[in-house]
């Protein structure tokens, strides 16, 4: 999967050429956006939207929270806040998070029931995998995990968006992540949702030298400008879902 | 004591044993050579160079041909021992490549911890907070340390060792029983195989999980390697050959690429009908799904038509390497291990762009290479043989 990068790197860069660079999104992050497509609606945002009031909750795991007192402001979350508010003018969005470092699946699945009950969300932005992978839960019940999250949110009302895990090249050799993405991926696929795929956009802006994931820094400011871009790149692919829910004819 | 050893190799190669095949068959060594090039370079994050190998192709990788093989070999060496000197002594055999086996891993593990020791201490980014709990059990050497030795601790891409361990520590008896009777030793392995399916069972990991090679179930392929060493392959030989087998396996091939492409480009999973995905996935690695099977078995029945016995490219410069790599495949598979370690930290601190990977790449086949080479020096120095023309009778000493 990994090493078909070449020509897939090749005819990304042909589909860049073709697409016109849309105005609020800054370079470094327009190089993945055509990795971030989806195939299926997010029906319930959608309305949602119409209403004009979208709850996003998004539950996660570190890598959904960076460093430091304003680490939570800097974060893809709230940057996924901003752009959708930028996206969607005069619908009240407001995104909550329910963060907490070294969750597996399981255990932010069955925290998500508990939570869907007071937040109401018409939206469950869902990042994990990495927990999973660095404890080896078994792939299959890490997928079977991910089922029954899924079906909790979507039986409260909400749409479901995953987030695998980051690119890091250093911890490569130690984290297996290939099980887990592959697990991500096909429940995503089986479930019909959209999968926001953070390791093959951090991948592709490592290899486009966009960004270093090398350097042993403890500065935040590539950290931050990554999670901006990861916040307006997870904006596009809602978007993207809304875009395909609206009923013919109806825009957003 | 050298003499004794000629004795006894000579008493090999005269092939008195029936059961037992009386020339090694260098295609064994060229795949298990090549095997081991592959998982070099499957191990290499990020290696550009790594998308020829054949996992980008179709369900199986170099695991099962490896495996295959060692299983071949295995009863190739240890059958024969066992028929002229008995269970006990056989079976003593098996146990000390076991042992060696097992410290070969802790070596590796050894190195493994000085890797990621230093990564704790120098890398340090924000981003990362989370990865970097992956680097908590430094915090608790003891209990790291002492589950990796009892093989319930095994870092990222250490599983194949573990399993080998286990499957010869098993092997004697199974030997035992496929000298006896090899067809009922077949159907006993894959009544197990059958069982572990049934009741999902495996040997645990630290620090929860289980293991990445279920050795109840890759004993299936070990046995059937064995069992084809052991005359089974004769039996087959008109399944092999028959044009209908061959049809079948062509097929598989086509069919296994095709969705595997659909891997690569997420976007083609659309055109895989739902009954088809429905049925195949997952495709399981831990416990080698069939369909794992499936294709090494048609990769198997292609690859013996393509390739003869008597092949003379087998004896060329240019299978060389190769062949000399499958013949000391312990030393080769661990120094295989160590550099794609050492090629991903090339990576990580110096470049990791194309023009690396590649060069990476090449340059750790070629550190196997010379590896074995100079392994094979050795063998013919201690043996005291070093006047000795190396020619075929070399070939047959190779180690299971």
């Amino acid at each position: 999967m990994k090493s078909l990068r070449a020509p897939l790197l090749l005819s990304v860069a042909l589909v860049v050429l073709c697409v016109p660079a849309s105005a609020e999104m800054p370079a470094a992050c327009r190089v993945a956006e055509p990795e971030v497509v989806t195939a299926f609606p997010l029906p319930r945002t959608a309305d949602a939207i119409v209403k004009k009031k979208l709850d996003v909750l998004v539950i996660g795991a570190g890598s959904s929270v960076l460093p430091g007192k304003d680490g939570a402001e800097k974060a893809y979350p709230a940057r996924l806040q901003k752009a959708l508010i930028e996206k969607y003018p005069g619908v009240a969005v407001n995104v909550q998070t329910d963060i907490k470092r070294s969750r597996t699946a399981a255990e932010m699945s069955a925290q998500l029931i508990s939570l869907l009950g007071t937040a109401r969300p018409a939206l469950v932005i869902w990042q994990t995998g990495t927990i999973d992978a660095m404890r080896a839960v078994d792939p299959d019940r890490f997928g079977t995990n991910l089922d029954s999250g899924i079906n909790a949110a979507r039986s409260a009302g909400a749409d479901v968006v995953l987030v695998n895990s980051q690119y890091s090249p250093r911890t490569e050799s130690m984290i297996a992540l290939g099980a887990y993405n592959e697990s991500m991926r096909w429940v995503a696929l089986q479930q019909e949702l959209p999968l926001f795929d953070r390791f093959g956009i951090m991948r592709l802006w490592s290899e486009e030298g966009t960004f270093n994931f090398h350097s042993a820094t403890k500065k935040l400011d590539t950290a931050e400008r990554v999670h901006d871009c990861i916040g307006r790149l997870l904006a596009t692919l809602v978007a993207e879902g809304v875009r395909l829910a609206a009923p013919p004819g109806g825009g957003r | 004591m050298a003499e004794k050893r000629d004795e006894r190799n000579a008493a090999m190669s005269t092939g008195v044993m029936p059961a037992v095949a009386s020339k090694r068959d260098l295609r064994l060594d060229l795949f298990r050579g090549l095997a081991l090039w592959l998982i070099f370079l499957d191990h290499i994050p990020s290696n550009v160079v790594s998308w020829v190998t054949i996992r980008n192709y179709g369900f199986s990788d170099a695991t099962e041909i490896f495996v295959f093989i060692s299983g071949y070999t295995a009863a190739f060496v240890y059958g024969r021992s066992m028929q002229q000197n008995g269970f006990i002594v056989a079976g003593a055999r098996v146990l000390k490549r076991a042992w060696q086996i097992y410290v070969a891993h802790v070596f590796l593990f050894a190195i493994y911890l000085a890797e990621i020791a230093y990564v704790a201490h120098s890398f340090d980014n924000p981003l990362y907070t989370e990865e970097m709990g992956i680097l908590n059990f430094l915090q608790h050497p003891d209990e790291t340390i002492i589950q990796a030795l009892l093989l319930k601790f095994k870092p990222v891409n250490m599983d194949v060792l573990p399993l080998y361990i286990v499957l010869l520590l098993g092997f004697a008896p199974a030997l035992w029983l496929l000298l006896r009777s090899a067809t009922g030793a077949l159907i006993a392995s894959a009544a197990l195989y059958a069982l572990m399916w049934q009741f999902d069972f495996n040997i645990p990991s630290y620090p929860r999980g289980s293991w990445v090679f279920n050795p109840f179930a890759w004993q299936l392929l070990f046995v059937f390697g064995a069992w084809c060493a052991l005359g089974g392959a004769q039996r087959l030989k008109r399944w092999i050959e028959s044009p209908v087998t061959l049809a079948f396996a062509v097929v598989y091939i086509i069919f296994a690429f095709s969705i595997t492409l659909t891997w690569h480009f997420p976007r083609l999973a659309a055109y895989v009908p739902h009954v088809v995905s429905e049925l195949i996935y997952p495709i399981n690695k831990t416990n080698l799904d069939v369909l794992r099977i499936a294709h090494f078995l048609s990769l198997a029945v292609i690859t013996l038509r393509l390739v003869p016995r008597d092949w003379p490219a087998l004896n060329s410069w240019w299978a060389y390497p190769a062949v000399l790599c499958g013949q000391h495949s312990l030393e080769i598979f661990c120094l295989g291990v160590f550099l794609s370690f050492a090629g991903h930290f090339v990576f990580t601190e110096v470049s990791n762009v194309v023009a690396v990977q590649v060069a990476v790449s090449i340059a750790g086949i070629a550190a196997m290479t010379g590896a074995a080479m100079v392994i094979a020096w050795y063998k013919r120095v201690e043996r005291g043989g070093s006047a000795r023309p190396p020619d075929t009778p070399s070939y047959a000493r190779g180690k299971a």
